[in-house]
């Protein structure tokens, strides 16, 4: 049992973070119907961006407490992500944007080489190990092992997904990114400025993409230049989970898909008697995928469909 | 995406093999007119090969330098052979630590008709290399590749300068189960040639002195979650747990472990006993177990004298295996001398039968191309640092033995 809620809890946190990257793609889908493939890499860069700027500040010896230290970290971060996100719609996707579908999503797939490459030629080919900011502690529930860590991202994780659910459904700015993803060209004719409405959408999915970054090179302790691009895929996997352009749907899959992992790495080994292990944790997001695409295409929430939502 | 990784590697590669082209050129000319007159030279090339990017770049780039102070000192000793004075010179290759990459810059360095090579570091990069360099007929010693297939291939080229994984593993396995007093091991590795071939044998070796294996997992070298593979570890309630593997998993693998309370003593090989786990892993590493198919840096007869000279040139300490690169370097160097030419073909012989005093210690090879007597030291990682605990086997006094 003990077991069992352990990797209820790993999964709960690892699917927290895959909830607000996948928040990311499928806002930008909703709006634009564009997979941004390079999105995985604003996580990639969050995190090292955060990283190299806790690691300058512990170095300079100024003593902060470790909470202003990540918080300093976020805000080079976030800002930073958010420049590149624009940047990327700027000139990579806004100029493609009434070209045949194909055409955007191979430019992802560029930005997103690119953008890897970039990283490397900057921070190297090195792993980076989380400094130590703070010290987690481990609080024993029920047999199962809780850090301090792992509730502060669930915690932060529900806070930003709350937030971003009252942008979206209470703000101006997001009336008109849903008017906008409703349909561009009546929401235009309405005085609704559609260009802003997708950079909106490309801005507020690299901040939580930032934070996301953040998130795991602290869950796991390390970071490197292309960290973001299998996290990126299982993110997509839980917008597609939830169903691709739907907010509510990327928050579900993104937890559904954690749980699936964890839970699923634990005990493939006991219910294939030790012949396929733990290590085959990674193709279970790919299979969720896979499943998901044939029985049911549009997502667990069903897709956005503009025309009749 | 990996693809992609390649392409850039390769092509970067290519253009590196037509700079470094050039540049021979350009060396070897003006040489070779000067050896025919007046200062009477012999060029000779050592190919150094190892991970020199990448996750374990450190490591490489520890033997790089270790090779490249050893072609330093052996160039201001002015040796000369046939009365011409010897000239090396290093040629640095990056395998990336990849079993694809290895026979390719293996390739390179034998179209360039190096004299010998030192490398790799991998298992998995030096057994593949292995028939490259046996086919071209150059002499290659290996710092710290320990899986035992690279000298049973029958190559008469390949030689190491440590103790081989089966050696190494039936000290650690004996250790586990005689020491630690182990009742229920845990093993993990990295399914690479090295990780399971050490895992393999430590797990043998455990069983065989009457330890129990409750679980056998696996991850990748390029894995950074290990919380699924350690919570099933922890359900099977293990006293010990046994990684085979390189200190870029296992640093975050012990800060996940103690994340999820698991207290098991952690023991590891030689791909975790560096300075490098400890900035990867930070406070968990302590009390981490890790075995070195040799003596540690303070213990070796001349370790002393090389940890400051190698401290004084490149400005950092020695992470691994820069002793044996520089020990390798100069068993070469020594069999030269002894056959009295710097051809590979004629020193190859002579270095089958060496008998060298090294940094290290003595160095001598079994008829596989393995050092004979290679002592391991096991080492407990205290305060931030690797504190040697016992010395097994070795050609040594024994007397460190506790």
């Amino acid at each position: 049992m003990d077991i069992f809620l352990q990797q209820l809890i790993n999964g709960i946190t690892l699917g927290s973070i895959y909830a607000l990257v996948a928040l990311g793609y499928t806002m930008v889908y909703g709006i634009v119907g564009l997979i941004n493939f390079a999105h995985g890499e604003l996580v990639m860069v969050g995190a090292l961006t955060a990283l190299s700027v806790i690691q300058a500040l512990m170095a300079a010896g100024l003593g902060l407490p470790p909470a202003a230290v990540m918080a300093a970290g976020l805000l080079v971060a976030i800002p930073l992500c958010m420049l590149l996100a624009y940047a990327m719609e700027r000139i990579a996707y806004r100029p493609l944007r009434g070209a045949p579908r194909l055409a955007p999503l191979i430019t992802a797939i560029g930005v997103s080489i690119v953008l890897q490459n970039v990283a490397m030629l900057f921070w190297g080919r090195s792993y980076f190990s989380f400094p130590a900011v703070f010290a987690t502690t481990t609080y024993s529930v029920a047999g199962a092992a809780v850090t301090d860590l792992q509730i502060l991202i669930v915690l932060l994780a529900g806070a930003l997904m709350a937030g971003l659910l009252a942008i979206v459904h209470r703000t101006r700015l997001g009336l008109a990114m849903r008017a906008t993803a409703e349909n561009a060209q009546v929401a235009g004719l309405m005085g609704v400025d559609a260009n802003r409405a997708i950079v909106a959408a490309f801005l507020l999915g690299a901040a939580l993409a930032a934070v996301a970054g953040l998130m795991v090179s602290a869950y796991y302790g390390i970071a490197h230049y292309y960290m973001g691009f299998m996290l990126g895929l299982k993110a997509f996997t839980a917008a597609v989970l939830g169903g691709i352009g739907n907010i509510a749907g990327a928050m579900l899959g993104g937890l559904l898909l954690g749980l699936i992992e964890s839970l699923g790495a634990g005990y493939i080994g006991d219910l294939t008697g030790d012949v396929l292990g733990s290590n085959y944790q990674d193709v279970f997001a790919f299979l969720v995928l896979i499943v998901v695409l044939t029985i049911r295409p549009s997502g667990l929430l069903g897709e956005r469909v503009s025309e009749r939502s | 995406m990996n693809f992609s990784c390649a392409c850039i590697a390769t092509t970067l590669a290519s253009i590196a093999l037509v700079v470094g082209g050039c540049a021979e050129d350009k060396k070897s000319q003006p040489a070779a007119k000067s050896g025919a007159s007046a200062t009477q030279t012999t060029i000779v090339k050592i190919g150094i090969v190892a991970p020199l990017t990448g996750p374990q770049s450190h490591i490489g780039k520890d033997m790089e330098n270790a090779v490249r102070l050893a072609a330093e000192d052996a160039n201001a000793a002015k040796i000369s052979i046939g009365g011409k004075e010897l000239q090396f010179q290093v040629m640095a290759e990056d395998d990336q630590a990849d079993p694809k990459m290895a026979p390719v810059v293996a390739q390179k360095l034998a179209d360039a008709k190096v004299n010998a090579v030192v490398g790799h570091f991998n298992s998995g990069t030096t057994i593949p290399a292995s028939k490259i360099y046996s086919d071209a007929g150059i002499p290659q010693i290996s710092p710290s590749a320990t899986n035992p297939k690279y000298t049973e291939q029958g190559f008469k080229t390949a030689f190491r300068v440590v103790a081989n994984d089966n050696q190494q593993g039936k000290v650690v396995g004996e250790y586990i189960a005689r020491e630690l007093k182990s009742k229920a091991l845990a093993i993990i590795d990295d399914r690479t040639a090295y990780g399971q071939g050490v895992a393999d044998v430590v797990e043998k070796s455990a069983l065989a002195a009457g330890t129990k294996v409750v679980a056998r997992e696996f991850t990748t070298d390029k894995s950074t979650d290990f919380k699924a593979i350690l919570t099933k570890i922890k359900s099977r309630k293990p006293d010990v747990i046994f990684f085979g593997g390189i200190d870029t998993q296992a640093g975050p693998m012990l800060k996940q472990m103690k994340g999820l309370g698991i207290t098991a003593q952690y023991v590891g090989a030689d791909g975790i006993q560096s300075t490098e786990l400890f900035k990867l892993g930070g406070e968990a590493v302590e009390g981490t177990l890790a075995s070195f198919p040799g003596l540690p840096l303070e213990r070796m007869p001349q370790g002393q004298g090389f940890g400051g000279k190698y401290k004084a040139k490149w400005n950092q300490d020695v992470v691994l295996y820069a002793p044996q690169g520089y020990d390798a370097f100069n068993v070469f160097i020594e069999a030269m001398k002894k056959a009295g030419s710097t051809e590979s073909a004629k020193f190859l012989p002579e270095l089958a039968r060496i008998d060298y005093n090294g940094i290290t210690g003595p160095i001598r090879f079994d008829d596989k191309g393995d050092i004979k007597d290679g002592p391991i030291t096991m080492f407990k990682a205290k305060g931030g640092k690797w504190e040697a605990v016992a010395t097994i086997g070795g050609a040594a006094p024994a007397a460190e033995k506790k």
